[in-house]
């Protein structure tokens, strides 16, 4: 097939341009005034009349039959409204929903067996939150423990009791699946070398700092739920939680709150939604259920992946990259909600930014007794990202070359594109040259090279870590289904939508059809829609739909909202603008084509002061109809609406010798950290950090930034200090902010110097790319690699994080036992 | 549980409740007098999302019993300043993008409001050390750092 015939005609209908009246500015965010003075309202902060309160009693065991529930103390604690067993809820109430498929069976409180630590086993409805929690304590709970299933590799030959869910077979195999593009023997027979290691990625989470919560109402009198809470993807499945509810879709209504940060963690986060639901209905009052910090850790179904690669880099003596093999064993933990979308995620972008003429990838998904995996900031192909840099690290070293040279010498050069990788995925531009130049530029490469040469000679362990990573944006379904066995959801939708209207006095109004979560969807509405109409910022407000009243709208995640929301608005300006022009015409007895947007008017062009303003003309439109053009399909009023679809996706071919175009939007990233070793206690100081990213027209680069340098953080984290550590009984031995530590302000740079190169996208709207994963997904490979280069004197090799003091010790012990 | 009497001054204003012992402070704030202002992320004292002044000095609302703020003086988020007259600092959050969910932004304003209170001229490594115990998971910290620095800027012109 050829590119043409292969990739999809743009969809583009705002080039980019040289320059713009508010794209591209650093506007202060409209969403911070409520923010800054504490009245921003989040799920915790939703108090509703009669308003009841609920706590969850937690299984201690990994694993374990439920023999028997006295709830009877419980129930007699004055202040307690119900006590709710798994076998209680499934008179009201359903699985949750899942993707995977055939799907994995999970309930809101377990039923029968519970399969991690932290999974909820009665749930308590009373007066306080005091109250509920002392009642859990009543509940007596006789457990026969089964075998724990708690090493990815042992879970691969479970059989019998340790199998989690035996009505899918008997084995804790939840997938495995070999795909082959290209000719990968070939090409590794006709390989010079390969370079061949074990990777080890650990369980981290995004843990952002609100829990997950919901409150929930029911209405015996229309048989309809309401449901308040920190979730996304309302509008996109939102009649999903319906289902498990037992209602149909329009018998609930979702409204979302702010959600105090996520970083793919609220992705969907339907299991709180859907016990609060189920209780409320039980109680016939609005009950709110809000994890707390040991509900979240144990049991927040978002942790992030947990994964061994085997993994092999066929190359020529001259540093030319022939082809990737990995063999990956990823732990699941005890439930399989997205199925391997992660590893679906993983194949837009498994080769990097090199040019690498096959790959093959071997899955093998297991269960294990563990929280299960949800998103996390990279959705998986930050692990990617990990392997394919330390292997070419590994390459560079074992050919002595320079890990910049190795770099160029294979980078997909700007010509190239669009280009299709060997997976199927179309990267749509790019310019990874000039990324790298800017960030050798940017960090002094050169100058620290040579410092460290020299701290080197007074014994400092100082290293300088490159990483070259791509930056997937704009996700398509497909992703989430492409690995399966069986078909069945196999969606090809992924849109966002906005609602729009010019009121009679000239306001603007945006609607997001999809929740805030942090990053700054107002903002880019406010600077996208003000680009497009001409009007000052401050006319326009933005709020967020129900799902009562909202249009398909994936909502954030995968690096999309900027994308989206952007290529929305412009859909639904276009619509207002059309009749603007054409009732201003009309008024104005000129031609459409002869008029433009300007200073928030329609203006003759060439002859500015002759002008209706949009306030005027939104006046008219609104009050004034017959002033307009007779014409039943010019209504009164200003309103338009909008569903912005993926801007270019394709499907998978039936045979599988590709996978379509399925995260074409490619951004780019050059991090370059210079780092300085303790080989005395492991701690590792930050000389200097630099990163570059390309994620083409850029929004607003003050938000940008923010978001890199937030993505970094999260990287040091999950690249230094976290792990999710179950020991091998399947108990979580750090679930406080106490033991799983996150990176305070002192273990984080203070200067983490930022840098933008701007390869707008031929197919978004503006050639607007998304950034908002991109810092984690490129801080992990450039660390380990930075260590690894402080260390070599010592000769230590890197292929496991996090990183921490204990690791490193042991790694430099290790290395000086050798010595 | 017997309910205990207690009187206190929360951003100004008098407010006398009745309480159990072992109500916590941050629970007494949010839904006794519904200032949500102040933000709960973990509830054993680390993160600092809950941080309040009281007395003048911060403490974590979620280890503070409502029962030993009587007779105290509370400031929370919401005495700080409002949309139309923001304080220095949240003016300077604001302006230098140290927030963006918004979640541990209270608790970070009012570490960073007894710090400038107590040392107007605090150096970087000294707002280091101020907000050591307040956990951010969005900015990476370094915004905030700005922010501080140029509030506390604002705040000795105010001086002047």
């Amino acid at each position: 097939m050829t590119l043409d015939a292969y990739i999809p005609p743009s969809r583009q209908t705002e080039k980019p341009r040289e320059s713009y009246q508010w794209i591209g500015k650093s506007m202060k965010r409209v969403e911070d005034p409520r923010l800054l003075v504490g009245r921003g309202i989040f799920a915790d902060d939703i108090n509703l009349p009669e308003m009841a309160h609920a706590a969850i009693l937690r299984s201690p065991h990994a694993h374990a039959v439920i023999k028997s529930i006295d709830k009877s103390k419980a129930e007699a604690l004055p202040g307690v409204l119900c006590v709710m067993t798994g076998a209680d809820a499934a008179k009201y109430t359903g699985p949750l929903p899942s993707w995977a498929n055939p799907p994995v069976h999970q309930h809101c409180i377990a039923q029968d067996k519970v399969r991690h630590v932290g999974e909820a086993v009665a749930a308590v409805v009373a007066e306080t939150r005091y109250i509920a929690e002392d009642a859990c304590d009543l509940i007596e709970v006789a457990y026969e423990p089964l075998p724990a299933v708690v090493d990815l590799e042992a879970a691969l030959s479970s059989t019998g009791d340790a199998v989690l869910h035996p009505y899918r077979g008997d084995t804790n195999v939840a997938l495995a699946r070999t795909f082959t593009f290209g000719t990968v023997e070939e090409d590794f027979a006709k390989a010079d070398r390969v370079i061949e290691r074990r990777f080890r990625w650990p369980r981290s989470g995004g843990t952002p700092m609100e829990t997950h919560g919901a409150v929930a109402s029911y209405d015996p009198g229309t048989g309809k739920f309401t449901i308040h809470a920190n979730t996304s993807m309302y509008n996109y499945c939102g009649w999903m939680i319906a289902d498990s509810l037992g209602v149909p879709a329009h018998k609930l209504n979702i409204i979302p709150t702010l959600a105090g940060g996520s970083f793919g963690a609220k992705l969907f986060s339907h299991k709180p939604c859907v016990l609060a639901a189920t209780l409320a209905r039980a109680t016939d009052r609005p009950v709110k259920f809000m994890e707390d910090r040991i509900d979240n850790t144990t049991g927040c179904d978002a942790h992030g992946s947990d994964r061994v690669y085997y993994a092999k880099l066929a190359i020529q003596d001259d540093g030319t990259l022939l082809s990737l093999k990995t063999h990956i064993i990823d732990d699941y933990g005890a439930y399989f909600q997205f199925g391997v979308g992660q590893h679906g995620n993983a194949l837009s972008q498994c080769v990097g930014p090199y040019q690498i003429n096959s790959v093959e990838v071997a899955l093998e998904a297991v269960l294990t007794n563990k929280c299960q995996q949800g998103a996390y900031r990279g959705f998986g192909s930050e692990v990617a990202n990990f392997v394919i840099e330390r292997l070419v690290d590994g390459a560079a070293a074992e050919l002595g070359m320079d890990v910049v040279d190795i770099r160029r010498k294979n980078f997909i050069t700007p010509d190239q594109f669009p280009y299709l990788i060997p997976t199927g995925n179309m990267y749509d531009s790019g310019n990874y040259q000039a990324v790298l130049d800017e960030a050798l530029e940017l960090s002094e490469y050169e100058s620290w090279r040579a410092k460290q040469a020299e701290m080197r000679k007074e014994g400092r362990y100082v290293g300088i870590g490159v990483a070259t990573c791509q930056e997937r944006s704009v996700f398509s379904t497909t992703e989430f289904w492409m690995w399966n066995l069986e078909p069945g959801g196999e969606w090809t939708s992924s849109p966002d939508a906005v609602s729009l209207k010019i009121d009679p006095t000239g306001k603007a109004f945006v609607t997001l059809h999809s929740p805030f979560w942090g990053n700054s969807p107002e903002t880019v509405a406010v600077q996208v829609l003000a680009e497009q109409l001409t009007l000052d910022p401050s006319n326009i407000e933005v709020t967020y739909s129900d799902s009562d009243h909202g249009f398909n709208s994936t909502g954030p995640g995968g690096s999309r909202f900027t994308v989206m929301v952007a290529g929305a608005v412009v859909g639904a300006a276009h619509q207002l603008k059309k009749k603007l022009l054409r009732i201003a015409g009309h008024l104005m007895e000129a031609d459409t084509a002869d008029l433009e947007f300007r200073d928030g008017a329609v203006s003759l062009k060439g002859a500015p002061d002759k002008r209706l303003t949009i306030a005027e003309l939104a006046n008219t439109a609104h009050y004034f109809r017959l002033d307009l053009p007779e014409d039943m399909d010019l209504t009164s009023g200003l309103d338009a609406s909008y569903v912005y679809d993926h801007p270019v996706t394709t499907l998978p071919a039936k045979d599988n010798s590709h996978l379509g175009i399925f995260y074409p939007i490619m951004g780019h990233m050059c991090h370059i950290p210079v780092i300085e070793v303790d080989i005395e206690t492991g701690k590792i100081s930050f000389l200097n950090y630099a990163a570059v990213h390309d994620c083409g027209t850029m929004v607003n680069p003050m938000t940008l930034k923010g978001h890199v340098r937030g993505g970094v953080v999260n990287g040091i984290g999950s690249a230094l200090m976290e792990h999710y550590h179950y020991d091998e009984t399947g108990q979580l031995q750090n679930s406080l902010f106490t033991d799983y530590l996150v990176p305070s302000i002192m273990e984080s740079p203070s200067d983490i110097k930022i840098g933008h190169v701007v390869t707008p996208s031929p197919f978004t709207e503006y050639g607007i790319k998304g950034g908002g994963e991109g810092g984690r997904m490129g801080a992990p490979p450039a660390l380990a690699a930075a260590i690894e280069d402080a260390l070599r004197p010592l000769g230590v090799t890197i292929d496991e994080l996090p990183l921490s003091p204990n690791r490193l010790r042991r790694l430099i012990r290790e290395a000086q036992g050798r010595s | 549980m017997d309910s205990v009497k207690i009187a206190l001054t929360v951003n100004g204003r008098r407010h006398e409740r009745e309480v159990e012992p072992r109500r916590l402070l941050s629970d007494f704030l949010r839904e006794d007098l519904r200032l949500t202002g102040t933000h709960l992320a973990c509830e054993h004292g680390v993160c600092g999302s809950c941080t309040i002044l009281m007395n003048g000095q911060t403490a974590r609302s979620c280890l503070t019993f409502a029962v030993m703020a009587d007779g105290a003086e509370i400031t929370t988020i919401e005495g700080l300043g409002s949309v139309e007259n923001m304080h220095p600092l949240q003016a300077a959050f604001w302006e230098k993008h140290g927030l963006q969910c918004g979640f541990c932004t209270p608790g970070m304003l009012m570490s960073a409001l007894e710090l400038l209170r107590e040392n107007p001229d605090a150096s970087s490594e000294e707002i280091h050390q101020a907000l050591a115990g307040n956990l951010c998971r969005c900015t990476g910290y370094q915004t905030i750092v700005e922010a501080v620095e140029a509030a506390a800027e604002t705040m000795r012109g105010a001086e002047r």
